[in-house]
């Protein structure tokens, strides 16, 4: 725990508050919900049944999410964590996944991620019919929506940080 | 599918799930736990048993919300289920919009916030503390955010502390998750279709 009474999470780390800051004190009013956004963080990137997406895979989802955010500080602490060269380039937006044979799930998880107003069930029949599992599509859709609200959390106290008088 | 509903409205839709939810036989010991399933209460939601899936995740989402929504101090319960609505409406998540439509009305003893939302969207006719707080809640859930800092500042010249505008921040957040959920993994259906 830092002085401020809030543990040193991926949340309080990227959000650009220092120990001190008068937002250090708003965050630790709040030390509950940023632990609990912390062991979300573990359960969505790091569970101990991975069904069909890897801590790798995950990580790599998670660092193209934050670039799709805007944050590439973010992106960059989740590309830290990809072990396999093979998938790496994953964490690159631009890249369409196909060379990993991951096509269909990330044109899935860009959808979600960028504008999920405009995900239809098409959509998730998609992936049924790629093989991909009922579980595995919950799976991903939680990697995403957590990584969603994440982000904006870090988004918004970013701003918050730059407009303190 | 005729029976699914595309407009915004606070009337709580069915949800229909568009994969299968686990099945309670079938549901292993940890699955169990998470949906806090006990021989006097086994009635369990297809929103939750399809997210069961996800175990690990289910058992930590729902202390986390519940924490976003409900802990006591900072922004106000209703004010806090407008900024869920705002974030539902960037989204067009109608199952969650309705339900946070629903509780807003409730929690503010008053339909007319959201009647204006639900006919203008985001021309609707506020307050200027409620403007404020739609709007950067609304600007927070685009992908990327699009809050600016003349929206921070609109909130603190509408009267709304540091710690009422994280609360802000959380609850629009806490939709960009929840949304993706909802409107991803089902459909909104009438009363009894579902």
């Amino acid at each position: 725990m830092s002085r401020d009474g809030i543990a040193r999470t991926t949340l309080t780390e990227m959000s650009c508050v220092a120990p001190g800051d008068r937002l250090a004190a708003v965050m630790a009013g709040r030390a509950n919900v940023i632990e609990m956004t912390r062991a979300a963080e573990d359960a969505v990137l790091c569970p101990r049944e991975t069904g069909g997406w890897s801590h790798d895979l995950r990580a790599a989802l998670a660092a193209r999410i934050a670039r799709q955010n805007g944050l590439s500080d973010l992106g960059t602490r989740y590309s830290a964590m990809i072990g396999d060269a093979a998938i790496a380039d994953l964490a690159d937006p631009g890249k369409d996944g196909a060379a990993q044979g991951l096509g269909a799930v990330c044109a899935f998880m860009d959808g979600v991620s960028v504008c999920p107003r405009d995900v239809t069930a098409a959509d998730l029949a998609g992936l049924q019919a790629a093989g991909i599992s009922d579980a595995d599509i919950v799976r991903l859709c939680e990697i995403s929506a957590f990584m969603a609200y994440q982000a904006r959390v870090i988004a918004g106290l970013k701003l918050m940080q730059e407009t303190v008088a | 599918m005729s029976d699914v509903i595309g407009k915004f409205t606070r009337n709580v839709p069915d949800w229909r799930p568009r994969v299968a939810p686990v099945r309670l036989d079938e549901a292993t010991p940890a699955q169990l736990d998470a949906l806090q399933v006990t021989p006097s209460n086994t009635k369990v939601s297809d929103y939750v048993l399809t997210l069961a899936h996800d175990v690990e995740t289910l058992k930590v989402r729902s202390p986390l919300f519940n924490a976003i929504m409900y802990d006591s101090g900072g922004m106000s319960r209703a004010e806090r289920e407008l900024s869920a609505l705002a974030a539902s409406m960037v989204n067009r998540c109608i199952y969650c919009a309705a339900v946070h439509a629903a509780r807003h009305a409730q929690l503010a003893k008053d339909t007319t916030v959201t009647d204006e939302l639900f006919a203008k969207g985001e021309d609707a006719d506020l307050s200027p503390r409620d403007r404020a707080i739609f709007d950067l809640a609304f600007a927070l859930a685009k992908t990327p955010s699009e809050a600016t800092p003349e929206q921070m500042q609109a909130l603190r010249d509408a009267g709304l502390d540091d710690a009422e505008i994280f609360d802000l921040i959380l609850s629009s957040a806490l939709f960009g998750w929840a949304n993706r959920l909802m409107h991803i993994l089902g459909d909104p259906v009438r009363k009894g279709s579902a």
